[in-house]
């Protein structure tokens, strides 16, 4: 399970969080969502230990954020930022090689490629494991980069925004993968997503924030209504039943 | 990651050819007294590897951790700091205070300033090189104008009479070697080196920036600390060998990533390393026997390291 | 604004003329019979040409920023300076005694040359980068400089290149600087083009369509910056930064307009250079420290300020 007690943050004085509390039970695919500027992105960095929390606490399974050893975090949760760019010369598979990392500190095994191949295989991405990563299509670079969070092997996945940049039929297939890789795998997958319409088609909860608050949780049915996107986006949105699901028509 | 079983065959060959130039450099042309020869030539030869290791492997580090290839200690004016700090040192206890001082000791003093004042400047510097990598280098480039004008400046202050102008010039001098000096820049080099090399995969995960390292279990700040430290002692070791040089990193640095084209540092910093002594040790055999010109390796090198600056930055463009 | 920050400069730039002529090792006391040859022979034409090098060189630097347009080039880190060192070596080396003209000819060509390649290669550089700039110039000046060393050392020249990259104004008496009035006159000359080297700061298209012809400015702008640089360097050596620091100080202070600023910036260039002279000359009295490298370390401190300070109006 994941804890999130009374997390704040303030970058120059300016609050990104006011007081989020939070649990996230462990297994599934939990969506955060929100208008921009809301904060999903900080406190999905303040979860992966990358900015120092200022306020609050968080841990995974128990474990803190700020008074477990970062190595050790490492084995627990994988984080992927958005918009992760790499200078060196990497082929896809160094760079989901790279995953296996926190496991063996530089001397991979056996067990490590075969897990680098599985991790390959299971993101479509076995026939380019050899190519350049400034040689690829945007979205084989990202889908190589969820990748590689998910050859860390660790309970827990964090995502922002890994839809970015990502065409109709590559963010359905990323999405469809994460969803494998929670149902087949037992992870749990926390993903930043913009497009409210994926988060309803995909995952199992839905966190909206809104100016660095808590605006709703719950499961997509419930809590994707016109009502609850319209006050969450301040903009009204037609929510509409189909096949069950609901779906936002934001286009029109 | 997966490190080659066999050692890699661009690096034996990069081996052989250091070897033979080693070799060739040694005897070419000797005439006389062979002992005698063998160990002029071979502090020289010494000092011109211990250099071009030192350099190779602190341009490497440097440009790991700053996530750069246009960024080298150099550049953003090491050198140019650890000679300032020699002259304050001089100026701070007086010339003859400073010759008093036993060499090692004075040498470690060096070190240790230009560590702190290292960790001071870029430590904070290098937070934001990532966002803007011009101003960066620009501002480095300045600060080695500014410590070289300190230096002059320093240096008319002690002794306006016979201030010695060898150690403010701008370009390294492979002339005479203190083979004292050479020692203790010789094993702060190899200490330096090891440590890097121990640290080789960790490199690796830090190449791919703050994030990410930290998302692999990377303790980010500690591992930057550490190999500033390194670099720190590398430039010193080499600096206070043959003076600065500020562009011959990153010619080596970038002939290593063309040839080996790999992220992985357990080729990159051996690569890099053997290049670096192949440039210097060829450069001056040329320069020396087959020209006949004195001592202006050190010249030659800034102009070809400053020519693959220019073309590194207008290729990195037309990308 | 513009008068007030003239004016107030020129006043200050006339106390420390003064200031620069009552200091020396020489006692001016009235009486001394040979103060008033002191003051004729050696205070005098040395204030004068600490203010005519100060003066022209900021000029050049705010019309070589005109011509690369960006605001953080100048000759003297930028190519044209070790090119006008290059032309003067290379005609020593080839024809040692050749009359004064020729060689300033040859300084100029050489600086011509260096600052038209440097404009090639930064023409390649994109726009949205305006950092870029300085740093390929910076570097490319090392490059040239680094040939000029390198020749200085094969013939034994070596303390030449010194005292041409070293601003240094010890040397000068009377009869061994008039040569910056010419440099001093090319100046004025910026100013009469003023105007068309404004429009052309605004780019090759803005100034095709306000009817200028660009290339023929473009080529006045290098012979002017290549003159002032090659005269500079042949007569008191290189004077680093003023030519950055000044006008990016006096844009700030009086815009853009370069008629309307460049009395101003060569009012500021000749007072910064003179006070860095003064600094030089008391600091160890009765020993000197070069003005290159007093303005070394002043032009790089504020240079970094100007980098790291709120950002200027335009790149």
């Amino acid at each position: 399970m994941i804890e999130i007690l009374g997390v704040s943050h303030a970058i120059s004085g300016r609050p990104i969080l006011s007081d989020v509390t939070l649990r996230l039970p462990s297994g599934g695919v939990t969506a955060l969502i929100g208008p921009n500027g809301a904060g999903k992105s900080t406190l999905l960095s303040l979860m992966a230990r990358l900015q120092k929390l200022q306020a609050g606490r968080i841990s995974f399974d128990g474990l803190d954020v700020t008074r477990t050893p970062t190595d050790r975090l490492a084995l627990k949760l994988a984080i992927l930022r958005q918009d992760t760019v790499f200078g060196a010369r990497l082929t896809l598979r160094d760079l989901v090689e790279f995953g296996r990392y926190p496991h063996h500190r530089g001397r991979p095994g056996s067990g490590d490629r075969a897990k680098v191949e599985q991790a390959l295989a299971l993101f479509g991405l076995h026939d380019l494991g050899d190519r350049y990563a400034d040689e690829v299509s945007g979205g084989q670079r990202q889908r190589a980069l969820v990748a590689m969070t998910f050859a860390q092997e660790t309970d827990y996945l964090l995502l922002d925004e890994p839809l970015n940049n990502l065409d109709m039929a590559h963010a359905r297939h990323l999405m469809r993968t994460l969803r494998e890789v929670a149902d087949r795998h037992g992870r749990t997958v926390v993903v930043v997503i913009h497009e409210v319409n994926y988060a309803a088609a995909h995952a199992d909860r839905i966190v909206a924030l809104k100016e660095g608050r808590l605006a709703f949780e719950g499961a997509p049915a419930e809590v994707l209504t016109e009502e609850r996107l319209g006050a969450l986006y301040g903009t009204p949105v037609p929510v509409r039943q189909v096949d069950g699901r609901p779906v936002a028509l934001h286009y029109g | 990651m997966a490190g080659p079983a066999v050692p890699d065959k661009r690096l034996a060959t990069l081996l052989v050819l250091l070897l033979a130039l080693c070799a060739a450099f040694l005897t070419l042309g000797a005439r006389g007294d062979w002992g005698f020869v063998l160990a002029w030539r071979g502090t020289r030869l010494a000092a011109l590897l211990v250099v071009g290791a030192a350099i190779a492997t602190a341009t490497v580090l440097f440009q790991t951790v700053s996530g750069n290839r246009i960024l080298t200690p150099s550049v953003m004016g090491f050198d140019a700091l650890f000679v300032l700090l020699q002259t304050g040192l001089v100026f701070a206890l007086g010339g003859v205070g400073a010759a008093a001082l036993p060499a090692l000791l004075r040498f470690g003093l060096e070190f240790g300033l230009l560590m702190g004042a290292a960790l001071l400047l870029f430590g904070t510097l290098l937070g934001s090189a990532r966002q803007d990598l011009h101003r960066m280098v620009l501002t480095g480039l300045i600060l080695g104008v500014l410590f070289r004008s300190l230096s002059g400046f320093l240096q008319r202050l002690i002794d306006p009479n016979d201030f010695v102008v060898a150690q403010a010039s701008s370009f390294a001098s492979f002339g005479a070697i203190d083979s004292q000096l050479l020692a203790l820049a010789a094993f702060l080099s190899a200490a330096a080196g090891l440590g890097a090399w121990r640290m080789r995969h960790r490199l690796d995960v830090l190449a791919l920036g703050r994030d990410p390292a930290i998302g692999l279990g990377l303790d980010h700040a500690r591992s930057v600390l550490l190999v500033l430290v390194l670099v720190a002692a590398l430039v010193s070791a080499s600096t206070a060998l043959v003076g600065p040089v500020t562009f011959f990193g990153l010619l080596v640095t970038a002939l290593a990533d063309r040839l080996m084209r790999t992220h992985r540092h357990a080729l990159l910093l051996p690569a890099a390393a053997l290049i670096a002594g192949i440039a210097l040790v060829g450069g001056q055999l040329v320069v020396e026997r087959l020209l006949g010109l004195t001592a202006t390796l050190g010249v030659v090198v800034e102009f070809l390291g400053g020519l693959a600056f220019l073309v590194l930055v207008l290729r990195e463009r037309a990308r | 604004m513009t008068a007030g920050v003239t004016w107030g400069t020129a006043a200050l730039l006339a106390v420390l003329a003064v200031a620069s002529l009552l200091t020396g090792v020489i006692d001016l006391a009235p009486g001394n019979p040979g103060a008033w040859g002191v003051l004729l022979v050696s205070r005098l034409p040395r204030t004068l040409a600490v203010i005519l090098t100060g003066a022209s060189m900021a000029v050049a630097g705010l019309v070589m920023q005109m011509l690369v347009r960006n605001r953080y080039v100048e000759p003297t880190t930028s190519g044209t300076g070790q090119g006008a060192a290059l032309g003067i070596l290379l005609v020593t080396l080839f024809w040692s005694d050749a009359p004064i003209l020729a060689q300033m000819a040859a300084a100029s060509l050489c600086a011509l040359l260096a600052t038209g390649g440097l404009l090639l290669v930064v023409r390649r550089l994109p726009p949205t980068q305006p950092l870029l700039v300085p740093m390929v110039a910076l570097v490319y000046g090392s490059v040239i400089g680094a040939v000029v060393v390198f020749i200085g050392y094969q013939l034994d020249l070596l303390q030449y290149v010194e005292v041409w990259t070293n601003g240094e104004f010890s040397g000068v008496i009377l009869g061994r600087y008039e040569l910056l009035w010419a440099s001093g006159a090319v100046a004025v000359a910026a100013y009469l083009a003023a105007d068309r080297f404004t429009i052309a700061g605004l780019g090759r298209e803005a100034s095709v369509s306000l009817g200028l012809d660009y290339g023929r400015v473009v080529l006045l702008g290098l012979l002017i910056v290549s003159v002032v640089s090659a005269l500079t360097v042949a007569t008191v050596g290189m004077i680093p930064f003023v030519g950055i620091v000044v006008p990016n100080i006096a844009s700030r202070l009086l815009g853009d307009n370069l008629r309307a600023t460049l009395p101003g910036v060569a009012l500021l260039g000749a007072t910064l250079v003179l006070a860095c002279d003064l600094i030089g000359r008391i600091v160890r009295h009765p020993y000197e420290i070069p003005v290159g490298t007093v303005l070394g370390v002043v032009g790089a401190v504020v240079f970094l300020l100007l980098l790291h300070g709120r950002p200027g109006r335009a790149g």
